[in-house]
């Protein structure tokens, strides 16, 4: 997978609600850019609500990075939510349906990871949560991990 | 005091005597300097009243010797003045860089002024008062960025208030039918206002049935959701029924994969869908075209 040639990745602050919605926003605003269709737009803002939320709630905040990424004729939108807190001790267990350790429905992880194509946690126990999702465009051959 | 300790104090307060004494002279030059031209455009009367307080402000501050302090009382009575120019030069467009500019730019008539003061402007003693007035300028010049910008913040939290309450209208459709149409984000704030008001209305009209509406929702996430059923739960405890109108086809399908069961509670595609199933349950009798019916069969 390469990055686009001509388009440079955003970087966004995740530390406060009015960020949140910002970086809602910016998503919106780059996937359909890319001509994201409006079902695909409501999936990847969706998961990246999530998981900006886990960055600013469970991480104590960090920031989004956006790229525009392509893969042969495919074209598509990383998303990387960077934390620098506790990190995740049992990431199997965080990624199960209802788990918890907030008083949240416990769908962030899980859920975010359904809507999209590509989903990655790194993780360490006190070194911080990078989460990388990718969302490729509708119509165009989806690439497989490990080829190309 | 050893004279070493005396001279800057010294030139502190030689400066504030010159402030003192030249402060119509400041003002009027203060006047044609940008930051004031431009705010006070009807009377330049204003502009040197405006300058007058500021200079005035400035010989407080040097009395006091806390040339660096941005903190200092003297700036107290220029404060608010301050923040409305700078406000007024941030509403035509000016960014804050160019502002601490305009306000950076006050020291050279000043400064000019002061030389003149001196019979060898390069005497020790002429260029520590120029010192201490270019620390005095420059502290004021923090004043005044501090100041716009927690005007600014003021502004910003006012409007986020505002909106909060604007957005969240609860509507009286029929007796014992109210209706909240939710527009805009769903943060944490917003919700508990929503919910508050909600269930304020459900005692007050005596609500049998309370209608979320979400067409105006732009998202709807696991925290979204989650405010929904609570909301939900809340006014059933107070003995009203909600239903959820307004999910549109790509938000229904984006809250199955995320995996949020909304099974226990009752959705209705449109308001008026929404409205119908109230009425009905109501017993009202609905006759003639009901507008929630058309386009089905
Ligand atoms: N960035 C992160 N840093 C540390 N822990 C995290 C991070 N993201 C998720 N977690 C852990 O994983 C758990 C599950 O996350 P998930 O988003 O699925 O649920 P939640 O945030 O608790 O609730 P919600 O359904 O409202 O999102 C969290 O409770 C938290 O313990
Ligand atoms: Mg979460």
């Amino acid at each position: 997978m390469q990055t686009s040639p001509g388009t440079a990745a955003t970087i966004l602050p995740i530390g406060s609600d009015a960020d949140l919605a910002w970086a809602r926003h910016q998503v919106r605003q780059a996937a359909a850019a890319l001509g994201f269709g409006l079902v695909q737009q409501t999936k990847l803002i969706t998961a990246a609500s999530e998981l900006a939320r886990n960055t600013l709630v469970h991480g104590g905040g960090g920031h989004l990075e956006i790229t525009p990424v392509a893969h042969g004729k495919a074209r598509g939108l990383r998303l990387s939510f960077v934390d620098t807190g506790p990190g995740i001790r049992d990431l199997e267990l965080a990624m199960t349906d209802g788990y918890t350790t907030g008083g949240g429905l416990g769908l962030g992880l899980s859920g975010a990871r359904r809507l999209v194509h590509e989903f990655r946690v790194d993780t360490r126990p006190g070194g911080g949560t990078t989460v990388t999702v990718v969302m490729w465009l509708a119509g165009m051959p989806v690439p497989r991990p490990g080829t190309g | 005091m050893s004279e070493h300790d005396a001279a800057p104090g010294a030139a502190a307060q030689q400066v504030r005597a010159f402030l003192e004494r030249r402060r119509e002279q400041i003002a009027q030059r203060w006047a044609d300097a940008p930051l004031f031209r431009t705010v006070f455009t009807v009377s330049r009367d204003e502009a040197v009243e405006a300058s007058k307080a500021v200079a005035d402000a400035l010989a407080a501050v040097a009395a006091s010797g806390r040339l660096e302090d941005i903190t200092a009382a003297g700036y107290g009575t220029v404060r608010e003045q301050l923040g409305r120019t700078a406000a007024a030069r941030a509403r035509t467009g000016c960014s804050p860089a160019r502002i601490a500019d305009e306000v950076a730019a006050l020291r050279a008539p000043a400064a000019e002024l002061l030389r003149a003061e001196f019979p060898d402007p390069a005497a020790p003693r002429a260029q520590e008062c120029l010192l201490a007035l270019a620390l005095l300028m420059g502290t004021l010049r923090l004043v005044v960025m501090e100041t716009a910008l927690s005007t600014g913040e003021d502004l910003i939290e006012r409007q986020r208030q505002q909106l909060l309450e604007a957005t969240t209208p609860v509507i009286k459709l029929w007796d014992g039918i109210i209706a909240v149409p939710l527009i805009g984000t769903l943060d944490s704030a917003r919700s508990q206002v929503v919910m508050e008001n909600l269930l304020d209305a459900v005692v007050a009209e005596r609500a049998r049935y309370a209608i979320l509406d979400i067409t105006g929702v732009p998202t709807v996430d696991s925290l979204v959701a989650q405010h929904l059923m609570k909301t939900v739960a809340a006014a059933r405890l107070m003995g009203a029924e909600c239903v959820v109108s307004g999910i549109r086809p790509a938000i229904a399908q984006t809250i199955v994969h995320l995996g949020i069961d909304l099974g226990a509670i009752v959705t209705r595609a449109r308001l008026s869908d929404a409205l119908v199933y109230a009425l009905r349950r109501l017993d009202v009798e609905i006759s003639g075209p009901v507008p929630a019916v058309a386009g089905r069969p």
